[in-house]
């Protein structure tokens, strides 16, 4: 059951604040670093309106940990950043990871590596599904590709950290970020806060034990246990993976793109379409769990491939790991510091057509 | 034998677990954590207390103490404690911490949940050494103090000065108490709870940071016996980190 509000025109940022907002987040840790800061922003006054707490921490370190600390709580809270500040927060997300902490971590993708630039990007692909800090572990990863998905896909990302006592990772990048569109914000109802925290400190009473939240597993044979545990977790999530398959049915060449450049994709297909060509777009919207039984029954239909990302090939090792029993996928990188427009896809996809 | 005349002067407190500690003989960690449970007994906090465990020898604090826990990455302890306290406002949080954690690899944490001034209390432990990954120099290292990484000897133009950190603290804003305790002596100990009850009360009533230094022993590193280390907290240790109270905002005046 929601609750729908009137329409309004917010950036893609906003979208992802707002969205915190109806999950009932209760706590916001934030760095300034562009191109997110719209996010800290809203937070700093939104959030304390909303009967919360918002703290600029003194960097992306402190802002993880603070994270993880309120998260331990049992407490809905959320952090936001871009690229390099990403780097900073992987130390606290391992731990999170390991100590199955739910938490929401926002990153708005920029050009690297290193400093890189403040344009959009999707280099981080790898350090968002693989797990980018140390140890075996993965974080539930979403890659929203338009303002309103932003904003739905937030509220998910708080029930799924929850349900699952997991770090989630929203990956947008620049584009997304400083996008403005028309949304319809939603609140679902009844959330409710206390689910799904049995095991948070909250103060021991009389009626149960103490309780600890911990990553280290010091006695011979707990570690690999608790490995073994996380595992299957991560493999449950196999049910949950989603994507949006845009005129793939009757389509020869289907592109594999997620985020902002699936949604250029989008439009690139919409003009080779309207040419009668029979081009159709994959667009993962969970990036970890991968859609890969999807992807694997279109290459089962005999379809050809053509992955593009911002990046230089990331992805496209999902792609071919998906299919790779059966077909195999062309690759169109963009390079990280050049902003793409539907006109620059169409060459490369009409090449992949036409079999050059 | 009869227990007719017996009378129990000295117990265990409630909220200490009776559990063998992995201590090392004469380590004084044992004595701090004590020293906490009997506060969150005497206090009536058992049932209200967020402990934020940190690294080094005193990580397992939560297998020692009876109360909800959650262990924080390498130095980050007051981040951690920060985001438990701001999501937990009525909750007594803690840190404990020793000097590599607090004063080298989250030296900026501390500084700025300090500066903040986070409703929280700190407990650092100084014993002037890595204990835990077997005695390489800390920030508080004493010149001339040998490690297994300053095996001359700690040299001030090579290694710089061991950090004050009670000093640093105190001078910040947001901080409510700022005290040097040592645990070498019955004295000294009783001094050292003192220093921490009003940390403790600060936080209770809602004034401010509080931020507790114990000096410490760790035979094991230092090479000595456990009376050997206690003197030497005496002899090297105090004359360089003083003891006493360096801020207390009651005397002073509040802070905002
Ligand atoms: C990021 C990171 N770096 C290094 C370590 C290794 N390490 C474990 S304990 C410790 C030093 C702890 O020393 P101190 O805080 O003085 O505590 P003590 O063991 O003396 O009680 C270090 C460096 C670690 N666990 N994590
Ligand atoms: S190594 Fe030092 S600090 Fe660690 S338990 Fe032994 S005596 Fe204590």
């Amino acid at each position: 059951m929601t609750k729908k509000a009137e329409r309004i025109f917010v950036k893609g940022n906003e979208a992802i604040a707002r969205g915190a907002l109806a999950a009932k987040c209760k706590c916001f840790f934030g760095y300034p670093i562009t191109p997110q800061n719209d996010i800290p922003e809203f937070m700093s006054s939104e959030m304390i309106k909303a009967g919360g707490d918002f703290v600029q921490a003194e960097s992306e370190v402190a802002a993880a940990n603070m994270l993880l600390g309120a998260g331990a709580s049992g407490v809905r809270a959320m952090t936001s950043s871009s690229s390099p500040g990403m780097s900073l927060k992987q130390e606290a997300i391992s731990y999170m990871a390991g100590s199955e902490i739910p938490a929401v971590i926002v990153n708005m993708n920029r050009g690297g590596p290193g400093l890189g630039d403040i344009g959009p990007a999707q280099g981080d692909y790898y350090q968002s599904t693989r797990g980018g800090g140390h140890g075996d572990y993965r974080h539930f990863t979403f890659g929203p590709g338009t303002v309103q998905e932003a904003y739905d896909l937030t509220i998910r990302a708080f029930d799924i950290a929850f349900e699952h006592r997991t770090p989630v990772l929203i990956l947008g990048d620049a584009i997304l970020g400083q996008m403005k569109e028309p949304i319809t914000p939603w609140e679902p109802e009844d959330v409710d806060e206390e689910a799904g925290r049995d095991w948070a400190i909250t103060g021991k009473t009389a009626d149960r034990e103490k309780r600890l939240v911990k990553s280290l597993f010091l006695q011979e044979g707990e570690l690999a246990e608790q490995n073994k545990h996380l595992q299957a977790k991560y493999d449950s999530w196999i049910d949950l993976a989603e994507a949006e398959q845009f005129e793939t049915e009757d389509a020869e060449l289907v592109i594999c793109a997620y985020g902002s450049i699936g949604r250029i994709a989008k439009s690139a297909v919409r003009k080779f379409r309207k040419q009668g060509k029979k081009v159709g777009l994959f667009r993962p919207i969970t990036l970890y769990p991968y859609p890969s039984a999807e992807l694997k029954a279109l290459a089962e239909q005999g379809k050809r491939f053509l992955t593009i990302e911002h990046n230089l090939g990331q992805m496209l090792d999902d792609v071919r790991l998906a299919i790779r029993t059966i077909a195999d996928s062309d690759f169109y990188p963009i390079y990280p510091g050049n902003l793409p427009t539907p006109d620059e896809l169409e060459e490369p996809i009409l090449k992949c057509l036409e079999g050059k | 034998m009869s227990d007719m005349n017996e009378k129990l002067v000295f117990d265990r407190p409630e909220s200490i677990i009776d559990r063998p500690t992995h201590y090392c003989p004469g380590c004084h960690h044992g004595i701090a954590h004590r020293l906490v449970g009997e506060l969150i007994d005497e206090m009536n906090l058992a049932e209200k207390t967020l402990m934020t465990a940190s690294i080094g020898c005193s990580v397992f604090i939560y297998n020692y103490l009876n109360v909800d826990a959650v262990e924080a990455p390498h130095g980050r302890a007051p981040a951690v404690a920060t985001g438990v306290k701001r999501s937990r406002p009525d909750n007594f949080v803690f840190t404990y911490q020793g000097d590599g954690d607090l004063a080298s690899i989250g030296m900026a944490e501390i500084m700025h949940a300090a500066n903040r001034g986070e409703k929280i209390s700190v407990v650092f432990i100084n014993n002037t050494v890595y204990g835990m990954t077997g005695g390489q120099m800390a920030p508080t290292t004493l010149i001339g103090q040998m490690t297994t990484t300053t095996p001359g000897g700690r040299c001030q133009t090579h290694e710089g000065s061991p950090i004050r950190m009670t000093e640093i603290i105190a001078s910040l804003g947001g901080v409510a108490f700022a005290a040097r305790g040592s645990l070498d002596s019955v004295a000294n100990i009783r001094k050292a709870k003192k220093y921490l009850k009003k940390a403790f009360e600060f936080q209770v009533n809602g004034t401010g940071f509080g931020f507790v230094e114990l000096l410490s022993g760790c035979p094991t590193n230092w090479k000595m016996t456990p009376l050997q280390a206690n003197e030497r907290i005496q002899k090297e240790m105090i004359p360089y980190f003083p003891l006493g109270i360096f801020k207390d905002v009651s005397e002073e005046g509040g802070i905002c």
